[in-house]
């Protein structure tokens, strides 16, 4: 079978609009996988110790399992209880949670990096707690903590096409759509990858340039 | 409850299939790891450019996307390969690729002074790695390679959807044909976590195995 730029050119359009709701997809998921991360970052290091044991066997639980059986629970399972999800809202609930496990050990790392002497030294200031954490603690625990957090949106980005499994249609599936509807499968398919391609190894660079711009200074 | 406990034989054979594709795409993931690892920091320019484009190829693009153009669109270039090796080959290249950037990290991560001492003892490049840089370089490894484990059992999940009967479709099946949705999840659930975390046990036994004898603050980073 050889390569058809007609046929190339024909789903191109479909293509973009795929890339679109994948696009959309791994900023929601990753706007609900740092929120909840940071929630998860919280509790883990709040002072009640049976609820941060339990939050973290939840989130081990949910980090060991695969994501596209999550996603088939969101989407299967969720219903049976009474609530239904768009296909794109399990989807972006799936990505987020699945992925709020890993960003958590990102913002406890970094949140636990600021020294000791930070804290007292914001005591001895006479801080309050919202003192703290606003001017202390937090301008210096967030700077090394972008870098991961970047390297996670593009994991993210590349795990977006199990969204298709629960009929989203995102990228992959569009290609897939077309694919079933045409039989035409060389051209769709290796146009995905090449979007992917595209994206992602320049993100992966950029994501590069911001870990060497945060280098922790005092190590 | 009950009617999913009729099912448990497929199942089992879904466990089986799951646990088979994690193994034989590891030792794929492995092996590639080392070639890939080494090749990227090779004397010869040409070495490292090969290995620096496989790295991105299948670092960039979605593992799913490479299983799927592996198994249907391969073909149609005259390459064929049935659902299990597509699963195997995606897999293992995929996490291969991740695994080379590990080698290649522990093994910068040995002291300029050991490349010194193994010319000093008139080792040649392939038993200056093979005796001195590679073994104390694997305690390094195998905490990094114990986390993409995990992550190659949960990527083995997508090869049920290249027609491979792996745990996650059998889940499908049953939910198809008894209607029960909480159940064949939740069971499958259950079972990926008990085979993750039995998965984490196996490097811990490696990492005390290779860090035996070895300088101690080597063995202290796992």
């Amino acid at each position: 079978m050889d390569w058809s730029w007609e046929v190339a050119f024909e789903v191109l359009p479909q293509l973009a609009r795929g890339l679109i709701v994948t696009v959309e997809a791994t900023f929601v998921g990753a706007f609900i996988a740092y929120i909840l991360g940071l929630i998860i970052a919280i509790i883990r290091m709040s002072n009640s110790k049976t609820l941060g044991i339990s939050i973290y066997w939840i989130a081990e639980f949910i980090r060991r399992t695969p994501l596209l059986v999550q996603l088939y629970f969101l989407f299967y399972v969720l219903p049976d209880f009474g609530i239904f999800l768009s296909p794109f809202i399990a989807g972006v609930v799936g990505l987020g949670l699945h992925f709020s496990t890993y960003t958590s050990e990102v913002f406890r790392a970094g949140i636990e990096n600021v020294s000791k002497s930070q804290w007292e030294a914001a005591k001895s200031l006479n801080y309050n707690k919202i003192q703290t954490w606003r001017n202390v603690i937090l301008p210096q625990a967030i700077p090394p903590m972008i870098p991961p957090l970047a390297n996670y949106l593009i994991t993210m980005f590349k795990e977006t096409p199990l969204l298709a499994a629960i009929t989203v249609v995102e990228l992959f599936r569009a290609a897939d759509q077309y694919s079933n509807s045409h039989y035409k499968y060389l051209e769709p398919m290796t146009l995905v990858g090449l979007f992917f391609l595209l994206v992602s190894i320049p993100s992966a660079y950029a994501a590069l340039k911001l870990e060497k711009k945060f280098k922790p200074r005092n190590l | 409850m009950i009617e999913i406990l009729e099912y448990y034989p497929i199942l089992i054979t879904g466990t089986i299939t799951t646990i088979k594709l994690t193994i034989m795409s590891a030792i794929l993931a492995l092996v590639i790891s080392f070639i890939v690892g080494l090749a990227r920091i090779s004397k010869y320019l040409s070495v490292r450019i090969i290995a620096t484009i496989y790295l991105e190829f299948f670092r960039g693009s979605s593992a799913i996307v490479q299983m799927f153009f592996i198994f249907y669109v391969l073909p149609l270039l005259g390459i064929y390969f049935d659902a299990l090796t597509s699963g195997i080959i995606a897999c293992g290249f995929n996490l291969g690729s991740y695994g080379s950037e590990v080698v290649r990290g522990a093994i910068l991560a040995i002291g300029k002074e050991q490349h010194e001492a193994a010319l000093a003892l008139n080792y040649n490049t392939y038993k200056r790695f093979r005796y001195v840089i590679i073994p104390q370089a694997i305690p390094i490894m195998i905490p990094t390679f114990s986390n993409l484990l995990i992550e190659l059992l949960k990527l083995t999940a997508v090869a049920s959807l290249i027609t491979i009967s792996d745990l996650t479709y059998m889940a499908q099946i049953i939910r198809v044909q008894t209607a029960l949705t909480l159940e064949p999840f939740l069971v499958i659930l259950v079972i990926y976590f008990i085979i993750s975390s039995i998965l984490l046990i196996i490097p811990d036994y490696f990492a005390k195995k290779f860090s035996k004898g070895r300088n101690t603050m080597l063995a202290g980073q796992n």
